[in-house]
């Protein structure tokens, strides 16, 4: 049995001896059975696959998986000052991917807004939890969403009522702690009423925890008719972390949807995000910012599939690569025969910090339908030398100039985030990794 | 004028970009307070001198020496020649996304205060500081909050520059062109801006490629380079005759070194 055949047959039995706690709805069985089915026919991915040929599962072989309790303890004060720059009233916190009231501050969450979790609604029965749960993901053609659904317990649901215009960040953390190979298995589903307005930021956060862990994480999102959501996922874990993520959008029309991936570390960084659109007149704007450094791999796969006419799509996704680093970019843009009137941009710009440093980029474009507007570009570049020249001409130092031109590079997408707020607050969580990473060769 | 020694010694300075030399041996002396202008014509050498002063990576000297403050210049690297009162207003300003021009200047000026000894400035007292800097050169307020230079017009940019001079205060401003691309009221502007900075403890190298600039900053001593050398030196009203008789003299007529005219 090869290393990676053992990785993936320890993670089937986890998926195998798993039986959760309390009585819940059928349904929620029968999906777990499914996705349990498709990770044992499928295993782990190799990079044979087509998705899967720039990264590497390596740093997972070996690794022995555990399921925490979620009942570790966790310092609120501790948790509150890494969540304090982006902080913003409302906290709804899991621990290894089990939700914890007594780390939350649900009482922020006015009105009909619905944030709970997965483990307390499940009691109430089938009627309590969304009806299309699992249904937007693909199960076989992604092997980690397929080992989330096995492992299906805990998770999000957010449910915004129609017309309603939510204030605050909902603000989900997730937080990883303990040693030895933790594995969490966190499941969100978003579900956007016609006419809403919210921002969700998705936090995942490292704790009192060393040593490799994997997190493999599925969020489902759909947007009623003329929703406008912002989706922000933030991934700052460890350099140790392994990290895979699975992002499902469905856009009705005249919906508009922003995305903001901001990856600031990992050792192996995989995100699969998809947005169908399927109303006309929908819009999506697809915005991402990682950050390599060391041995990390970044991954970013993103896919828009315009189904209708007249919908945009706007995709920036730019990279930082420090050290001996990896990043890959493929975004594939699908107009599909009937979507006439499509306007879809991508671009991705990379900057390689050291020599070591490496990216791949793969922009893609497939186009059925004749009357559209597509454009797409990638540029690999180092920091510029004259402006680099110019800084320290006034007084700056070598390792200042060149953080402040990384973070002028990453400017654009910090912009890009809904809110002042939380673009100075990101900007400055972004700062400190710099500062933190080590360049140079 | 200059009570101790001179503030730039230039001896024999030879330099390169990549294969091609460019500075053959350039002798100049600097007093404190001073204002010498060098001229000359395109290609001989002048933006190289100054790129040699403030420590661009791009030139490599390949014999002779520049003593600052009576110290090896060459030896220290660009920041640290700012940092001991160098400071040079670009030809090109560059253009830099993505990093409000604000705070870069915060961070350029506390850099040098630190180093200086000097405590570092807080938001506000910056912004008072630079708000009253930004009215001697007609700065409008909004290119504080934009990104260094971008989309900034050739006037913005030189204003830039010599907002740059007034909040770090140098001891040796080496202008490089500054007045290339500039009409006339944004020349008089800079020009304005530099003259509030002269002083008996501020010394300046104004380089340039015509006389006008020189009516506005009128120079003590006045250098003409060419091919790498001076080829003569003398008082403000050489600028005039090389105005009068244009640069093609340089290649009929081998020049009189008035050598030493300075200092």
């Amino acid at each position: 049995m090869s290393a990676s055949a053992r990785t993936a047959s320890q993670l089937l039995a986890l998926c195998e001896g798993f039986s959760p706690q309390g009585p819940e709805p059928t349904f929620l069985s029968a999906l777990r059975a499914a996705g349990r089915e498709a990770f044992a026919a499928g295993g782990l991915p190799s990079r044979r696959q087509e998705a899967w040929r720039h990264t590497s599962l390596k740093p997972l072989e070996g690794l022995s998986f555990h399921l925490p309790s979620g009942e570790a303890t966790v310092d609120r004060g501790e948790l509150e000052l890494l969540s304090s720059p982006v902080f913003a009233c409302s906290l709804f916190v899991f621990v290894d991917g089990h939700h914890r009231h007594d780390l939350s501050t649900p009482h922020a969450f006015a009105g009909d807004l619905r944030v709970e979790s997965l483990r307390d609604v499940r009691a109430s029965g089938a009627e309590a939890l969304p009806s299309e749960l699992g249904t937007l993901t693909d199960l076989k053609a992604h092997p980690f969403a397929a080992l989330n659904t096995a492992l299906l317990d805990d998770g999000a649901l957010v449910s915004i009522p129609a017309a309603t215009q939510v204030e605050h960040v909902i603000h989900l953390v997730f937080v990883s702690t303990g040693a030895a190979a933790p594995l969490s298995t966190p499941r969100v589903w978003i579900e956007a009423g016609p006419g809403s307005h919210a921002v969700v930021l998705q936090d995942h956060v490292v704790v009192g925890g060393e040593g490799p862990r994997l997190t493999s994480a599925v969020t489902e999102v759909t947007l009623g008719e003329g929703a406008h959501l912002e989706l922000v996922l933030l991934q700052r874990e460890s350099d140790a972390t392994l990290h895979v993520s699975n992002l499902e959008v469905r856009q009705a029309r005249d919906s508009r949807m922003g995305s903001h991936t901001l990856t600031l570390g990992g050792r192996l960084v995989r995100n699969d995000l998809r947005t169908l659109l399927v109303g006309e007149g929908a819009e999506t704007r697809l915005h991402g910012l990682f950050l390599g450094s060391g041995e990390g791999v970044v991954d970013n796969h993103t896919l828009v599939d315009h189904a209708v006419p007249h919908c945009s799509s706007q995709e920036l996704y730019k990279g930082i690569l420090a050290g001996r680093s990896r990043g890959i970019f493929r975004g594939r843009v699908l107009v599909r025969p009937d979507a006439q009137q499509t306007d879809a941009r991508q671009s991705n710009p990379n900057l390689l910090l050291d020599y070591g440093a490496e990216i791949d980029t793969q922009p893609q474009l497939e186009i059925h339908a004749d009357d559209v507007k597509c454009s797409h570009g990638s540029a690999i570049g180092r920091l510029d030398e004259d402006a680099l020249f110019y800084l320290r001409s006034r007084g700056i130092d070598m390792a200042m100039a060149q953080r402040l031109l990384t973070r002028g590079f990453a400017a654009e997408v910090l912009r890009a985030l809904p809110g002042e707020v939380l673009g100075e607050a990101l900007g400055s969580v972004l700062s400190e990794v710099l500062d933190a990473a080590e360049t140079g060769g | 004028m200059a009570s101790e020694g001179p503030i730039l010694e230039i001896r024999n300075l030879q330099a390169r970009a990549g294969e091609a030399p460019i500075l053959h041996g350039i002798d100049l002396t600097i007093g404190s307070g001073e204002v010498h202008a060098i001229m000359g014509p395109n290609g001989s050498g002048k933006s190289t001198l100054a790129g040699v002063l403030s420590g661009r990576p791009a030139y490599e000297v390949t014999g002779g020496g520049v003593h600052y403050k009576g110290h090896d210049l060459l030896s220290l690297p660009a920041e640290q020649r700012a940092r001991e009162g160098i400071f040079m207003a670009f030809q090109y300003p560059v253009e830099i996304p993505g990093v409000p021009n604000n705070y870069f200047l915060k961070a350029s000026l506390n850099a040098i205060r630190s180093y200086r000894g000097q405590e570092e400035l807080d938001a506000i007292d910056f912004l008072s500081l630079v708000k009253e800097k930004m009215k001697i050169v007609e700065m409008p307020q909004d290119l504080m909050g934009r990104a260094i230079n971008e989309g900034f017009s050739g006037g913005e940019k030189k204003r830039n520059e010599v907002l740059q001079m007034l909040l770090l205060e140098p001891s040796l401003a080496i202008l490089d062109e500054t007045d290339s691309g500039l009409d006339i009221d944004a020349l008089r502007v800079v020009a304005t801006g530099v003259n509030h900075l002269r002083g008996p403890e501020r010394s300046m190298l104004v380089i340039t490629h015509y006389q006008r600039l020189l009516d506005y900053i009128v120079p003590d001593f006045v250098h003409v380079l060419s091919e790498g050398r001076i080829v003569r030196s003398g008082g403000k009203e050489l600028a005039l005759e090389l105005e009068e008789k244009g640069y093609g003299w340089l290649e009929k007529d081998p020049p009189e070194a008035e050598a030493g005219a300075s200092g």
